[in-house]
């Protein structure tokens, strides 16, 4: 029948009695949402990103444009605009902040949640993983206006340190700002992950350490930190790949600063493209381009850590 | 009854916060005074733009710009008040919109990755790995990249603008299947499947009366997950969205900031209009403490 090293003995038991439509119709749901609304319009993005709009005659009445094929000139269109090459630049600059600044802050505190004689542990790890509760667009207000000299809280404390508040939407520091809001945002999730797969070390591990007299730090570099790697590896490759698609937070407070254009990171010049220049060709190409890109990238992020990953349980 | 016993015993044990308390070797050690001050500093930080909302909330305008933003004044009612009767109370819309959408998506989405991850689990049928990698790979499609052809699809059906743009969106989510497919692994075992169909259940029975009630802590998981995402989501609803009356609140509050550059008459609208958006969120993940399950995530990790 089948490969018995490949099957565990429970699977084949169950194959006899098994019904064979049970399965399919519990997938049914999950299969037409998922071709309806994920591939169908992946499908359409792919198809548009070789369309463009053609004017004929004066360009008036509705069938005076058509749409015709394009070949590749969109994508080049796309990869040879500066604008979109720096927000790349930039987005990747973000990323590279944010994610080793807010990981190192949760395993941070996942260790001293973890820590013996730490105190207040219980309200520190609600106040760190409140943030979770708060949407990003939320976050991104708050944070605005704190960013804001006319109504932050910062200027008048600064004040008193002898200490002016700098700008914080300068076209370097804006970075920062916005970087800021997804350290605050995200932390506390990946806190708790952290934490969680820290409770299931077996303690017994840390004992015998501790009898040779190894102290907290040591206990926490040489045998904490290495045990959930693989928890560190996971929720470092999801963090890059969701800071990477950063919109909501530059969205957000674009509003409050003319540092943030309407194109600062690349899925808001999808955005932009779509829907203010009205060419949802370039921006279908444009789209499909991040799509490869994130895709390859969290494959091979994933298979790197996929033994340990996806095994087991 | 006996089958759902044996579940009790399979199930995960809660995260370990609370068997942390009560180690004995607890008792009274010296507090380690610089980890904690650390961890109380990553506390305030956490919480600094909340307690910021709450003092700015209590300010009406003028105050909003000409005083200490922690120091709290008492317009915290009266800018309820003008919140509630701006635009013939269209706030409160964005409240039961962003209810309907995080409630009826995370439902529906609750349902389908239950029985997806069920019938991953549980049953080998062909396709089914091909359809757990493509569900997969689904998680790391990004959303912007899906919200634009599903606006335009939406649009050649006449949907976009509609409640529908935004709900039947929410439904699929390829990473609830995953955490459904996880959780039912191990909360339902082989041998309450094979003893309900020796003794001649039904398949339907099988998964409506025996699994899923197994299943149900892992799905209150699966659904607040989904709540949030739904709640916090904001490109979706802005993209597919044109009538005021249908916005939830992270595009309602996006549109009165943007509004509000102009005329920072608006601002404290927005601030007030930020904290009342934070509290059902707040309230929620504070009672359902118990439900906010990372470990099922990481679970897999181990």
């Amino acid at each position: 029948m089948t490969n018995p090293s490949r099957v565990r003995p429970a699977w084949g038991a169950r194959t006899r009695t098994a019904p064979r439509l049970a399965p399919y119709v519990c997938v049914t749901p999950a299969v037409v949402l998922f071709v309806l609304f994920l591939l169908l319009p992946i499908g359409y993005a792919l198809f548009m990103s070789f369309q463009k709009s053609q004017v004929s005659g004066l360009g008036l009445g509705a069938g005076a444009r058509r749409q015709v094929f394009a070949g590749l000139s969109n994508y080049a269109t796309e990869l040879t605009d500066a604008a979109f090459t720096s927000s790349l630049l930039r987005v990747v600059i973000y990323s590279v902040i944010l994610v080793p600044v807010m990981l190192g802050l949760a395993l941070l505190f996942a260790l001293l949640l973890d820590a013996r004689r730490v105190r207040l542990q219980r309200f520190s790890r609600l106040a760190i993983f409140l943030p979770y509760a708060v949407p990003t667009v939320i976050a991104s207000l708050l944070w605005g206006f704190m960013y804001l000299p006319t109504v932050s809280p910062f200027p008048p404390v600064l004040a008193r340190l002898g200490l002016t508040m700098p700008n914080l939407f300068t076209t370097h520091v804006a970075l920062l700002s916005v970087a800021n809001i997804g350290v605050w945002g995200g932390t506390g999730f990946n806190m708790i992950v952290l934490y969680t797969s820290l409770r299931s070390v077996p303690a017994e591990l840390y004992e015998a350490a501790r009898i040779d007299g190894a102290s907290q730090t040591q206990i926490a570099l040489r045998i904490k930190i290495p045990m959930i790697a693989p928890a560190l590896v996971l929720t470092g490759v999801f963090s890059v790949i969701a800071t990477l698609q950063v919109f909501n937070e530059p969205q957000t407070l674009a509003p409050l600063t003319n540092t943030i254009s309407p194109d600062w990171m690349p899925l808001m010049r999808v955005y932009d493209l779509a829907f203010n220049d009205n060419d949802v060709y370039g921006a279908a190409a444009l789209s499909m381009m991040i799509a490869v890109v994130m895709f390859i990238l969290s494959y091979s992020l994933l298979r790197v850590s996929n033994r340990r990953v996806f095994q087991g349980r | 009854m006996a089958l759902t016993r044996t579940a009790g015993a399979v199930t995960p044990a809660p995260a370990g916060a609370r068997e942390r308390g009560r180690r004995p070797a607890r008792r009274r050690e010296r507090t380690a005074l610089l980890p904690t001050a650390i961890l109380l500093l990553g506390a305030v930080y956490c919480l600094l733009p909340v307690v910021w909302v709450l003092t700015a909330s209590t300010k009406d305008n003028a105050q909003l710009f000409n005083t200490f933003t922690f120091e709290p004044n008492g317009s915290l009612w009266s800018n309820v008040r003008s919140l509630s009767a701006y635009a013939g109370g269209v706030y409160w819309h964005w409240m039961a919109n962003t209810a309907l959408y995080a409630g009826g998506g995370a439902l529906l989405s609750t349902v389908v990755s239950a029985l997806t991850g069920f019938a991953l689990a549980k049953y080998r049928f062909r396709g089914r790995s091909l359809l757990f990698n493509l569900l997969l790979a689904g998680v790391m499609v990004p959303p912007v990249v899906l919200a634009l052809p599903q606006y335009l699809l939406m649009s050649k059906v006449g949907l976009v603008g509609s409640y529908w743009s935004v709900l039947l969106l929410s439904v699929l989510s390829p990473y609830g299947i995953y955490l459904a497919r996880i959780y039912s692994m191990s909360a339902v075992p082989d041998e309450v499947i094979q003893a309900a169909r020796v003794d001649g259940c039904p398949e339907r029975k099988l998964i409506t009366r025996i699994a899923v009630p197994m299943m149900v802590p892992g799905l209150v998981t699966v659904f607040l997950f989904q709540f949030v995402a739904v709640w916090n989501n904001f490109l979706l609803p802005f993209i597919m969205l044109s009538d005021e009356n249908k916005f939830p609140l992270t595009v309602g509050l996006y549109t009165l900031l943007n509004r509000g550059s102009t005329a920072p008459a608006l601002y404290s609208l927005v601030v007030t209009g930020s904290l009342l958006s934070i509290v059902p969120l707040v309230i929620l993940f504070l009672v359902l403490q118990r439900y906010w399950r990372t470990d099922l995530a990481a679970g897999s990790v181990k």
